[in-house]
Parts: structure tokens; C-alpha cells; sequence
């Protein structure tokens, strides 16, 4: 098992004609993730190496059977191709696209919750299941499979982790990056969840990063309802009060929401929360062999 | 992207909320100027993006024409520094406004609440003070309500700040102000708009004293209005990036930081802090690996007077190590960093990337595997912490 996509993803990628999304469409391809289809408006009946390409999601799913939508749409126009596509009848959503206003994504959240369908990003490296399928941009090579969960607000800062686990002998469940903007599909606790419930996974690594409150919400959640081990990073320890690095999420005001305050807040839980990445894969290589 | 007050109360007039009128100067004399057209008494107040300018002698009150000039001339040029240590924030502009009468003092704002996912309104009875220490020792004072996304009317505001204990003859003005300011919200995309004080005059007119807003950046392309505002950062270095598409911000250290990916930029910060260092600046690099882009990273990190060394630290997933190693061979060809660099590729096609490197066999390049040792090797290169 892992989670979100494995053996049976059907894959329908939205913005599969583009420059991006063909790139990242083939590439999913080739790692053997079943790709059904594209979604263009205007260019349906056309295909992208022989993977057909339909005016809506809607048809990808009726015509070519797709169950997961990949959006890799232009920001202006992202948050209505993920309307969309939870109107289409897919299970799943993951939204590559960086750079979607806030507020447009406050009521795509919830009509994703009303629909019940999963949401995976915006702004997000996407879900990688080693051995099984990929959706999204996460380079492949450094993750084997093997036990470990692995939930992330960064991208290459998860490759990072994911190649030092990966050289210390062991592998990945999942790869799941929620993304890094202020409102995200699903966040640490949703996926925290799953991995609970997965029985591939026997230890799970969360990397967050200034911003907000999800991961001290984590630290609550995993104290009260999950019981398998949880190692931790979390990035931005020298950010500067105020200042917004990169990702949209990564904005603090006051005291709450720093680095310090989401060690602490995990760690009271009883989370061991690694110094750098290379300590963060040491010490869940380490609890792994323990188990 | 954070507003000026005068450029906050601008968009607050455009929707319909009372605030004084007023004058925005950049010059002692421009400020005089627009105080004698006011008339007095006239605000004069600092322009800079942080709180507690009141206490740090940001905002002054004059009564006449020398008290105007006087006023001006202290606070336009001085350095405020944040309640928490923030800045210091050169004063480059004043706003002059007439004098309000304040007979009563709000609070009152609406931010994005993103652990609920919703449009978040808060009101006090208690404005003035530091809303933080309010809701701290007297959480009752303030009301806080989330906005049903389907709609948010007049009724709803009303209840909120009569809940707050506003005085009841101005409840009808404070709902509407509130429901405009939940407009602000939706119509200009802003995550967060406090206004401390809003005011009720003697006159019982409601008036929004001060304002603080943030503007979504993501959508700055529907507001072309906020888009030109955007364009004005003061720093010179976070003006340069800007020009050339980087993801930039200045710290105050000696270690120029290059990175590829936000996340990793900033746990580079992180390690180079633990290895005793003081980090000059974030900069993600992003999927960026072209001489050309490597060549303006470089540039705008050594435009900082105060680097000593640099730290590359790439992770190479998509991008390819030896693509971004013959760019740091170009880019050392094009310019003379006159400093040590410290470069670490790990990731795809790290082996060839590092080959190209010690096959350049560039002077002052220095080669670590790990990110750690990297982070040892930059902080030892440029002389410690600044």
C-alpha cells in the first residue's frame, strides 16, 4: 500500500499540452504512473505522445476513465481548472500551480470538503509513491521504496531528506508535499491520518516550515491519535519577523508561528525534531532499526 | 505585500470607509506645505511599514506652521525600529492629516484565519493599545467571528460590535464600516486590514484613525493599481533582485546564501546559523541553473557591502548539477566575486557537476559534500559571525 496514488491512479493531466505539464505529464509516464489523459479547452481530440487529449475533465473521466486530476495551469486560471475538476467526478486533486491567490483558493477548499474529494497542494511538489506512480515534479531517483512516510511543505528540501534516508539503507511508503502557501488542500493532519491508517508505513517524517499554525496543530494531533513514531524538521529558524521568504506561507507576524515555537510545540508532544536535514534522516534511519 | 498607512486609507476611501483627509511629503517643506492647507491641529506621521511608531516618535500632533516644520523635520530621515526589534525603517515619507476628535477608540480588522480557512472579523471596544495585550489579559474584550463565505451583511457586522460593546449610537456606522472593510477584503484581495483606532469622533462620525493592510502578492495581476505600489521597495539589493526575477531578502550578516528552493534556502540559513555564522541574505535560485541567472544571483548577493563569502548549496532534483556547475564556470568568467565560494551540488548528476568544477580548477572555489560541511567551511572563510 502507500498513499493518495499507487498501482491504481488513472492519471488526467490538466495543462498537458503545455511546456510544463507535457515535461512533468511524460516524465510521470515513464515512471510507470498510468497516465489516461490531457485536458486542454479547445484542443481535445489532438494527443501528447499517443495519451489522448479531451476539452474537459470531466470527459477524461467518462471517456478515458481518469480517477486523478494534475493541474499544472497557469495561476490565473488554476483555481477554477481545480473547480473543475472536483465537479468532474476524480477522487483526487493535486495542484502543482504556484502563485494562486489566497482568497481563490479559500472557496475551492471548500467545496473540495463539500465534494469530499482529496486536494493536494496548490504550490506543491505533488505525491510520489516509490515503485508505484508519481504525480507531480518530485525527482524519483532518490527514493526508494520502503516504510517511511514522508509529509513536506518544501520540495527540494524533502529531495534532501529523501536522498539522505535513501543512503542510509531505507525508503519511502509516500512522498507527500502539502505545499507551502497559507491555504492547502490537505494538510499535515490529513495526511498524518492516512499514514496511520497505511500498513506500508511504519514511521512517518514531517518537514515544516515557518508560517501559520499546522505543524503546532500536528504536535496536538499526534499526541492524542497517532501512535506511530513521528520525526520532525522544521525550516526557518533565522528568518527575520515579517519578512516573507519565497513561499507565500512562510510569512510570520509576532511571536507564534516562528521555527522555535514549532520545536517546542512538538517536541513538548514528545516529537524529536531533527537540527538539519542530515539529522532529521539520521535519527529516523535510527528509530527505524529500533523498531 | 504590506501597505503604508496613507496607501491603506487610500483604499479604504475607495470603498467607502471614513478617514481623515490628508496629504502624503517626502520633504520637510512639502510637509509644511500640505499642513498649512489642512490647517491645524494636523497629524504628522511617520510612513514605514511597522508598529509602535507612536511610541518611537513617529507620530507627532502640531499646532502651527513652526511646530509643522519642526515635527517634519525630526521624523522624515529618522529610524524606527519595531516593538519585536524589527528594522530600523528609514522615514522617507510623512502623512499629514487634519486633527481628529476622538471621543472613542476601536479596534477592528478582518484577516485570513487559515488554520479555519475562513475570513476571520475581530472587534474591541478597547482600540489604541496593543491588541495583542488586550486579547491576552482581557480575551472577552475581544470578539471574533469567522465570515460565512456566502455572504456577510449588515446584520452580521452589527451583532459582532454590538457583542464588542461599542457605544450603541455608533453601532450602525461601526457595522458598516465593517462590512466595507470585509469588502476590502474580498474585492483587493487583502489577507489582513486592522484598523487601531477606529475612531468615534465627538461629531459621532465612525473614522478609521490608522490602518495596516497586506496584499495577497499572488494577486497582484487584477490589481494593477497595488501592482505599481509593489514596484517601490527601498532596499537597493531587493530592488536589483527584483529586476532580474529572484526571490530575495536581505538579512544582516556576512554569509551571501544561494539556494535552490525556498525550503532549502532557508534550512540553508539555518545550518550556516548553527555553524556560528550570520546569514546576509535569502535567495532562492529556484529551478534557475542558466550562467545568466547564476551570474545576477551572484551579483545582487555581492552588491551587499558586508559579504565576506558565499554559499552555494543546490539540490539538484530536475535541475542537473552539471548544468548549474557550467554556469558557475561561465558566471566566474563574467564577473570577479573578489570572495570566497563555497559550493555544494548534491542530486542529480552531482558527480559530473563537481568533476566540471575541479576540472575549472577556479581560485577561490572551495568544493564540500555535505551541507554541513559546507555551511563550516563559508562561516570559517568569512571570518566568523559579523
Amino acid at each position: 500500500m502507500s498513499i493518495i496514488v499507487g498501482e491504481n491512479t488513472k492519471l488526467a493531466v490538466s495543462g498537458l499540452t503545455g511546456r510544463e505539464g507535457s515535461f512533468h505529464g511524460l516524465r510521470n509516464k515513464a515512471y510507470g504512473t498510468d497516465l489516461v489523459a490531457g485536458v486542454t479547452p479547445g484542443k481535445g481530440g489532438q494527443d501528447v505522445e499517443g495519451t489522448p487529449v479531451f476539452d474537459t475533465i470531466a470527459e477524461a473521466v467518462s471517456e478515458a476513465g481518469a480517477n486523478t486530476s494534475m493541474i499544472f495551469v497557469p495561476a490565473r486560471f488554476a483555481a477554477a481548472a481545480i473547480d473543475e475538476a472536483i465537479d468532474s467526478g476524480v477522487e483526487t486533486v493535486i495542484a502543482i500551480t504556484e502563485g494562486i491567490p489566497v482568497l481563490d483558493m479559500l472557496s475551492t477548499y471548500w467545496k473540495a470538503k463539500e465534494k469530499g474529494v482529496r486536494l493536494i497542494g496548490p504550490n506543491c511538489p505533488g505525491v510520489l509513491s516509490p515503485g508505484k506512480a508519481n504525480v507531480g515534479i518530485i525527482p524519483a531517483q532518490f527514493f526508494d521504496p520502503g516504510p517511511i512516510g514522508v509529509v513536506s511543505k518544501s520540495g527540494t528540501l524533502t529531495y534532501q531528506i529523501g536522498n539522505e534516508l535513501k543512503q542510509a539503507g531505507t525508503g519511502n511508503s509516500s512522498i507527500v508535499g502539502i505545499g507551502g502557501d497559507p491555504i492547502v488542500g490537505s494538510d499535515f493532519i490529513d495526511i498524518l491520518t492516512m499514514y496511520e491508517a497505511d500498513p506500508d508505513t511504519e514511521l512517518i517524517v514531517m518537514v515544516g516550515e515557518i508560517g501559520g499554525d499546522a505543524e503546532e496543530r500536528a504536535a496536538e494531533f499526534i499526541a492524542s491519535d497517532i501512535n506511530k513514531p513521528v520525526v520532525a524538521y522544521i525550516a526557518g529558524f533565522t528568518a527575520p519577523p515579517g519578512k516573507q521568504m519565497g513561499h507565500a506561507g512562510a510569512i510570520i507576524s509576532g511571536s507564534s508561528g516562528t521555527a522555535q515555537a514549532k520545536k517546542d510545540a512538538l517536541e513538548a508532544k514528545g516529537v524529536r525534531v531533527g537540527e538539519s536535514p542530515t539529522e532529521t534522516a539520521a535519527i529516523a534511519a535510527e528509530m527505524l532499526r529500533s523498531l | 505585500m504590506d501597505l503604508l498607512e496613507y496607501q491603506g486609507k487610500q483604499l479604504f476611501a475607495k470603498h467607502g470607509i471614513a478617514v481623515p483627509s490628508g496629504e502624503v511629503a517626502d520633504t520637510v517643506d512639502g510637509a509644511v506645505a500640505a499642513a498649512e492647507k489642512i490647517g491645524y491641529p494636523c497629524a504628522i506621521k511617520a510612513q514605514v511599514l511597522i508598529g509602535g511608531r507612536g511610541k518611537a516618535g513617529g507620530i507627532k500632533i502640531a499646532q502651527n506652521v513652526e511646530e509643522a516644520r519642526e515635527h517634519a523635520g525630526a521624523i522624515l530621515g529618522m529610524d524606527i525600529v519595531g516593538p519585536h526589534g524589527e528594522g530600523p525603517f528609514r522615514v522617507d515619507q510623512v502623512w499629514i492629516e487634519g486633527g481628529s476628535d476622538i471621543a472613542e477608540e476601536y479596534y477592528a480588522s478582518v484577516i485570513l484565519d487559515r488554520g479555519e480557512k475562513k475570513l476571520l472579523a475581530m472587534v474591541s471596544a478597547k482600540g489604541g493599545m496593543d491588541i495583542e495585550a488586550v486579547a491576552a489579559e482581557d480575551p472577552d474584550a475581544l470578539v471574533k467571528r469567522h465570515i460565512d463565505p456566502s455572504g456577510f451583511d449588515a446584520a452580521d457586522a452589527r451583532s459582532i460590535v454590538a457583542d464588542a460593546g461599542l457605544a450603541e449610537d455608533a453601532l450602525d456606522e461601526a457595522a458598516d464600516a465593517l462590512v466595507k472593510l470585509a469588502e476590502v477584503a474580498r474585492e483587493e484581495d487583502a489577507t489582513l486590514i486592522e484598523v487601531n483606532p477606529l475612531i468615534v469622533t465627538a461629531g459621532r462620525d465612525v473614522v478609521a484613525l490608522d490602518s495596516k493592510v497586506t496584499i495577497d502578492g499572488n494577486s497582484l495581476f487584477r490589481h494593477q493599481d497595488l501592482a505599481e505600489i509593489a514596484d517601490t521597495v527601498d532596499d537597493p539589493q531587493e530592488q536589483m533582485a527584483k529586476e532580474k526575477g529572484l526571490t530575495y531578502v536581505k538579512l544582516d550578516g556576512n554569509v551571501g546564501i544561494l539556494a535552490n528552493g525556498a525550503g532549502l534556502c532557508m534550512s540553508t540559513l539555518d545550518v550556516v546559523a548553527q555553524a556560528g555564522g550570520a546569514p546576509a541574505n535569502f535567495l532562492d535560485a529556484g529551478g534557475g541553473s542558466k550562467a545568466e541567472a547564476i551570474v545576477n544571483a551572484l551579483e545582487v548577493i555581492k552588491s551587499d557591502a558586508k559579504v565576506s563569502a558565499i554559499l552555494f548549496n543546490i539540490f539538484g532534483g530536475i535541475t542537473r548539477c552539471d548544468e548549474i556547475a557550467n554556469g558557475i564556470v561561465t558566471a566566474s568568467q563574467q564577473i570577479d566575486l573578489g570572495m570566497p565560494l563555497v559550493v555544494r551540488l548534491d542530486g542529480t548528476n552531482s558527480e559530473e557537476g563537481l568533476k566540471i568544477l575541479a576540472e575549472a580548477n577556479l581560485p577561490n572555489l572551495h568544493q564540500e559534500k555535505t551541507m554541513l560541511d559546507a555551511a563550516r567551511r563559508v562561516v570559517e572563510l568569512a571570518g566568523g559571525a559579523s
